[in-house]
């Protein structure tokens, strides 16, 4: 990347589709901006989401990937968010030890009426991916141009 | 290799303001699988609709992708649309470019870029996408109402009056509820006894209505249409067939020395209560904490008085476990605690009341048999002093950021009817703004101004300071005069903020039913669908989704009502098709997933597996699609890949993936 171009994240963000894609919609329709750096995928619950897509995410490129579920206890399937936090926390464990720092993955809880939570939880995660840069060290060299 | 179509709303300005959709429809034109793209001003419109449907008949597509509103707002109207064009609706699939991209950025290229993007993963979406097909299940026709207050008693009404039998689940001995306590109404003084008690009466009287007091709603399986709940009826340790309620048990009881819940602790009760006159059902319940009975094996004065031998303290907990079809949420509200608010002496003087508090002094079934007096010393009070937005409207966290809705009216109607009474009294109010929109309510409060002389004060209360001689001294601010303000007073009301009952926690976990930061209960839309929790089948009536009055708390319990009784007249209801799908030669019947599952949905059974050749009988898994729900925690859990999502499949999820990061 040439050093006079700003550096632009590729972020995933996976929400739940009962709490955090409806915050999400709530930030929207609050017009509370977070940067064009974030994507959102629609999943059923935060349960849903493989460790292999989190995977598969950064060795196409991304630079950093955001698990957004319900509040611990207000899961819409009881007990998804929880399955996601253990396995979340055990992955990132596992990235980290693999180079991927543990800034570049997060799990948030954001509920469909904290829509100034997803925005602030965005922004955030943002500037935290553009002080770490450009991800490097999973990318599949087959994927680049 | 699927034939797409790409729909690109304006929303009139809302998308095409900031995002370049001419751009969007020629660059996705060019996207695998896109046969055809196109652009219209509004496309939930009938001619956006009518221009989808030409589209799938004309160019024989396959699959479709919308790109518009989030698809919490329309994907039911594209499905729709789609299926009325002989197309499966689950080949539909929506790019949000709208909540999460156009309302959000200003720059016009970004914002364009990322439609794009957002396109392409739905378009990569939607070329794995399969038909699919909902399946039915059955309706329970009957309600469950969790709370018995006004908001309770009326959802209970609507429901039972349509014909369905509706079950009341209240914790406390009695129905009623915050309305039971209250003196007088806004806007028309009625008297709140007088017009609720009635209504008990009638739902206690209702063929289709059965009341469980005393009761907590303890479990809760299932899913719309088909709910099964446990309903912890706590012992009352009195028979309800045998008790007459004549009430000589609660006069000869020797305990009373426990603080009446009804009365807010002003004034004590016995340890065999009800807690009001009026109760419903008019059985005394056994406070076992206070009961000499209980603590000390010795007393049994009840026991001995009762002529009907209705006293039982060998009674049980029970449990009853009885299936529904909608369940409605109305758990209503309590007053805050004012632990954080020293300032206010609500904790050093007996003088300084909350405004429910005061609803029981102004009562003449309360504890001063509606006489105003100081609680301190029984004087009769000259100045009395209101503080408005007591933990309400609050920007750090000892309150609540919310406005309580109802506390200017309350303190109108206070004032007014303290002046009323006693025209020797001189009452204050210290206020933020006086909020009273609502039919009748200004013209209310100004007679509390202009016809009875309340001397309203803009300004905030700094302290409460009780003085020696037993007066309180208010030191406030007087903010249109830009002057303080010293004013000795005999009582102080505080119009504290009201916030959610404590219980609906728990409740919105056992219903996994969203709540909001504050313990209110999530709508569905919070405009088109403000009494429908977004879990089906629940829905929500009174406080427990927002603050508001009597009035509108009877208005929405009827608009509960009658959303519960349109569930209810159905006899079969689609079911959701993006369930669970095992790849049988895959499994080995391991258990991981049937462990994760939380509806039970999973199955084994062992069947002649043909692997490539082989053919040997296997224990596989087998998904129960009435029972799944479709979250997928069984899909992340199998260790063989075994088990996949319909319409969230493994290969769907990873291609949105690889759009967005090519």
């Amino acid at each position: 990347m040439p050093m006079n171009e700003e550096f632009k994240p590729k972020i995933v963000a996976f929400c739940c589709n009962w709490c955090s894609y409806a915050g999400a919609d709530l930030a929207g329709s609050s017009r509370l901006a977070y940067p064009a750096d974030v994507k959102i995928i629609r999943v059923p619950c935060s349960c849903r989401v493989n460790p292999m897509f989190i995977l598969r995410a950064f060795e196409k490129g991304a630079d950093g990937v955001i698990i957004c579920g319900c509040h611990p206890g207000d899961c819409h399937y009881s007990t998804g968010n929880y399955y996601a936090r253990r396995r979340m926390a055990m992955l990132f464990s596992m990235l980290e030890y693999i180079g991927i720092e543990n800034g570049r993955t997060r799990v948030e809880w954001v509920s469909a009426a904290e829509g100034v939570k997803f925005s602030t939880t965005m922004n955030d995660f943002v500037a935290k991916i553009k002080s770490l840069g450009e991800n490097v060290r999973l990318g599949d060299i087959r994927c680049k141009n | 290799m699927q034939r797409i179509g790409v729909f690109v709303c304006h929303c009139g300005s809302n998308i095409a303001a900031t995002v370049d959709v001419k751009k969007v429809v020629e660059i996705v034109k060019n996207e695998p699988g896109v046969v055809h793209a196109e652009d219209y001003q509004y496309m939930c419109s009938e001619a956006g609709q009518a221009l989808i449907a030409k589209a799938i008949a004309e160019k024989n597509l396959t699959g479709i992708v919308v790109c518009s509103c989030s698809p919490r707002m329309h994907e039911a109207t594209f499905r729709k649309a789609a299926e009325r064009a002989g197309l499966n609706p689950y080949m539909v699939e929506i790019a949000n470019i709208r909540e999460h991209c156009s309302w959000i950025h200003k720059n016009i290229e970004e914002a364009t870029e990322k439609a794009v993007i957002l396109a392409r993963a739905a378009i990569a979406k939607v070329n794995l996408n399969a038909p699919l097909k909902a399946g039915e299940s059955r309706v329970t026709k009957r309600a469950l109402v969790i709370g018995g207050g006004i908001a309770g008693i009326q959802t209970a009404l609507d429901i039972a009056d349509a014909g369905y039998e509706v079950d009341i689940v209240e914790k406390t001995p009695s129905i009623g509820g915050r309305m039971s306590q209250l003196d007088k109404t806004f806007p028309t003084l009625d008297c709140s006894a007088c017009i609720l008690t009635p209504k008990m009466v009638e739902a206690a009287a209702h063929e289709k209505i059965t009341i469980y007091t005393y009761s907590e709603v303890e479990k809760v399986s299932g899913f719309v249409g088909d709910f099964t709940v446990d309903i912890r009826k706590k012992a009352r340790s009195v028979d309800m067939d045998k008790c007459t309620g004549c009430g000589v048990c609660q006069e000869k009881c020797p305990s009373k020395k426990t603080p009446s819940e009804f009365n807010r602790g002003l004034g004590n009760r016995s340890a065999i209560y009800t807690p009001f006159a009026q109760a419903i059902p008019n059985v005394p319940v056994i406070d076992r904490d206070a009961c000499l009975k209980f603590k000390t094996g010795k007393c049994g004065v009840c026991a001995k008085v009762c002529q009907a031998g209705a006293i039982d303290y060998e009674q049980k907990d029970e449990i009853v476990t009885e299936k529904y079809g909608a369940i409605v949420v109305a758990t209503g509200f309590d007053t805050i605690k004012l632990d954080n608010y020293d300032e206010y002496a609500y904790n050093q003087s007996k003088d300084v009341i909350t405004s429910l508090e005061l609803e029981r002094v102004m009562n003449a079934a309360g504890p001063t048999k509606g006489h105003l007096e100081r609680l301190s010393d029984g004087k009769h009070p000259k100045e009395i002093v209101f503080i408005q937005c007591v933990g309400s409207r609050c920007s750090d966290d000892r309150g609540k950021p919310y406005c309580s809705k109802i506390c200017c009216m309350y303190t109108a109607k206070h004032a007014m009817l303290i002046r009323d009474k006693y025209p020797d009294v001189n009452v204050t109010v210290f206020y933020i703004d006086v909020r009273t929109p609502g039919k009748n309510f200004d013209e209310f409060y100004r007679r509390a101004v202009e016809d009875y002389g309340v001397n309203y004060i803009k300004g905030q209360v700094g302290k409460v300071a009780p003085q020696p001689d037993g007066s309180l001294l208010v030191q406030g601010v007087d903010l249109l005069d830009n002057k303080q303000i010293l004013k000795k007073a005999d009582m102080v009301v505080l119009a504290t903020a009201i916030e959610p009952d404590p219980s609906v926690r728990k409740i919105a976990t056992m219903l996994t039913a969203s709540i909001d930061t504050n313990n209110f209960l999530t709508e569905s839309h919070a405009k088109l669908r403000p009494v429908e929790s977004p879990t089906a089948g629940v829905f929500l009536s009174g406080v427990c989704q927002g603050p508001k009055d009597i009035p509108e708390t009877v208005a929405q319990a009827g608009a509960a009502a009658v959303k519960a009784i349109g569930l209810l007249a159905k006899d079969k209801l689609l079911t959701n098709p993006c369930t669970a799908k095992p790849d049988e030669l895959l499994c080995n019947g391991c258990s991981a997933c049937a462990n994760v599952c939380p509806y039970g949905a999973i199955t084994y059974e062992v069947k002649l597996i043909n692997d490539h050749g082989i053919r040997e009988e296997r224990r596989v898994a087998q998904v129960n699609n009435a029972l799944c729900q479709g979250c997928g925690a069984c899909t992340v859990t199998c260790p063989s890949g075994a088990m996949d999502l319909q319409g969230f499949s493994n290969r769907q999820i990873i291609a949105e993936v690889d759009a967005i990061c090519r």
